[in-house]
């Protein structure tokens, strides 16, 4: 109360003072700086030497040695890497395909369910887990005689039953079903709070008006989430470009090179085969890839105001 | 909400049988769902507890007649799993501190401070979100390397922080736009300075935003692989994510040894997650429709 009284009656020497203290340049710089180098250094250096080092061939042992755009014209020739990105372009398709079996459970969900909150509960828990123990787990429920996957096709009655991870046919599939299983519960939060938002009102004069309830969902409440749901394409589409450790842990990107996304076909290529320079090359192309589709995305789904989460 | 449920309920009733079936037919898609996000680990707990014979001739979800405990003593006194679990500790706590305070600091001083440069350096943070790590790891490998910092756990500590300030600074913004400022007002015509307004009133006032971007942050720093893996190489400096993949690479043939492990790896985070799971829940629910 005292705040507000003396606001009111001295406010033009109040504002004064208060600007004089907010722009103190020492504080300001006290703030941010710390933060700023930390990110200039660790985040927007390295992308920058990131393309540099595209330019050179290099192995980590001997110095680097200039070779022009050599390696980005290798890059356009390379059929591995050009499988890679088709594979990293197939996960995001899917992905962003699953955010409806994703939407339709959150939907179900918000329609005054009893348990609601503890089934959000349950749906969240394969996220909270890291890749390598998520990986390590479908690693063995792939596993061609002692998995349950085959264990439970067998049941039913089904014979010749997949290899799964070492079926350069099926491969890419299998190592999908985990992620879908993985970030079921987190896009489901999402879409269930978002949906919890809309006021009830809205829904309640649409049902007097006689609307059915696959109408509410379909007119009303999904316009009025769009923009959450941009946000999870968004989400979704760049997360799929960068997959990395659950593929890594899983096949390694084999067999053959036939779940080798962009990432893992970096780590490879530098950690793996010592081909920083490359490497390097590879990494740049993953970043402007993953701009231009968060820039891409927006673009097309653009409304007003975006909000963003990553 | 209530009044308008019990209202609304003789036409529900109405609606009939057909209804009702609707319903439960929704309900079991929804238990469905659970089930397959729960079953994997279930079978994982089972087969912690089996030894090979058992794991593959008895039903995927049976109890062999004895559990096998041994498989996690064999374990947790053949690895150093209790050496990771402390390096997962203490680098994820620390660096969630860092990053909870320098985003603090900087959310501060852009919602309050007037300077020229703050719409720029905010952007600055904002586009770091989208920036794939993997972009800068050969980069920064050869730094820390340079810095002698490969094989140190500082590594982890700076990558962790710097990457998670830009998601921080995000979550916070809302919440510091929403706060209302006379309280700060009052406090500088007090004659309070700006550091211990941040640390005594701005602080204390954010703690509930505060405590859903740590929780975020904590899950990531957690479960963190790429960096662990590229920058440490002594097994004694590993986190339990990264220790834990090299440890299974011995037991290839072991289930129980392998299941074990894993079950050993995951129960701390579905400890806290029993713990916090309603703040857990509306941090991601925040973090993404309020941002």
């Amino acid at each position: 109360m005292a705040a507000s009284f003396s606001c009111l009656y001295d406010r033009g020497g109040n504002t004064h003072a208060m600007e004089k203290v907010m722009s103190n340049k020492g504080i300001i710089a006290l703030y941010v700086l710390p933060s700023l180098l930390l990110i200039l250094a660790v985040i927007y250096v390295p992308i920058v030497l990131t393309g540099y080092y595209g330019l050179m061939e290099w192995d980590a042992v001997s110095p680097m040695q200039y070779i022009g755009l050599d390696n980005y014209s290798r890059l356009i020739e390379d059929g591995a890497f050009w499988a890679s990105v088709r594979h990293s372009l197939v996960f995001a398709v899917m992905s962003t395909l699953s955010l409806a079996l994703y939407l339709a459970v959150a939907m179900i969900l918000s329609g005054n369910i009893r348990g609601a909150n503890l089934l959000r509960k349950v749906y969240l828990i394969p996220m909270l887990l890291s890749s390598v123990a998520i990986a390590q787990l479908w690693l063995k429920i792939y596993h061609p005689t002692t998995g349950i996957l085959n264990g439970f096709l067998e049941w039913i009655g089904i014979e010749n039953t997949p290899a799964w991870l070492s079926d350069p046919k099926v491969v890419l599939w299998a190592v999908f079903i985990p992620i879908l299983w993985q970030y079921a519960g987190f896009y489901i939060i999402i879409y269930y709070a978002a949906l919890k938002n809309i006021p009830g009102t809205l829904v309640e004069a649409a049902r007097i008006d006689g609307a059915t309830s696959v109408q509410i969902a379909l007119r009303i409440k999904l316009p009025l989430i769009f923009e959450v749901i941009k946000v999870t394409i968004v989400l979704a589409v760049v997360g799929s470009l960068k997959y990395f450790d659950l593929i890594y842990v899983m096949t390694g990107g084999g067999p053959n090179g036939a779940s080798e996304v962009m990432a893992s076909f970096m780590y490879n290529a530098a950690f793996d085969r010592k081909e920083f320079g490359y490497g390097s090359a590879v990494g740049f192309f993953l970043l402007v890839i993953c701009l231009i589709a968060t820039w891409g995305i927006r673009r097309l789904t653009a409304t007003k105001d975006t909000i963003e989460y990553s | 909400m209530n009044s308008a449920n019990t209202m609304k309920l003789p036409a529900t009733e109405s609606r009939s049988f057909a209804g009702r079936l609707g319903k439960g037919v929704l309900y079991i898609v929804l238990v469905v769902a659970a089930v397959v996000q729960l079953l994997p680990l279930v079978w994982l707990l089972l087969f912690s507890l089996k030894n090979n014979q058992e794991v593959f001739n008895l039903p995927a979800f049976s109890l062999p007649k004895e559990l096998r405990w041994e498989n996690y003593e064999l374990v947790w006194t053949r690895g150093h799993i209790g050496r990771y679990l402390w390096n997962s500790v203490w680098i994820t706590a620390a660096s969630v501190a860092f990053t909870i305070l320098l985003a603090s600091f900087v959310t501060y001083a852009i919602t309050r401070m007037r300077w020229r440069l703050s719409s720029l350096v905010l952007g600055l943070f904002m586009i770091g979100i989208m920036i794939p790590v993997h972009s800068t790891l050969i980069p920064l490998f050869n730094m820390f390397n340079q810095a002698d910092l490969i094989d140190s756990q500082l590594s982890l500590l700076i990558t962790y922080t710097a990457f998670n300030l830009p998601l921080t600074i995000m979550i916070l913004l809302g919440f510091y736009y929403a706060l209302p400022r006379e309280v700060e007002e009052a406090a500088i015509m007090d004659g309070c300075s700006v550091n211990r307004l941040f640390f005594r009133i701005v602080l204390p006032m954010t703690s509930s935003v505060i405590a859903t971007a740590a929780i975020i942050n904590m899950i990531y720093n957690w479960n963190e692989f790429i960096f662990v893996n590229t920058f440490i190489s002594s097994d004694s400096l590993k986190t339990l994510t990264v220790g834990v993949q090299n440890f299974i690479g011995q037991y290839t043939v072991n289930w129980g040894a392998i299941g074990a492990t894993l079950m050993l790896s995951i129960l701390p985070i579905l400890l806290v997650f029993l713990a916090l799971s309603n703040r857990i829940v509306e941090g991601i629910a925040a973090g993404s429709v309020k941002g």
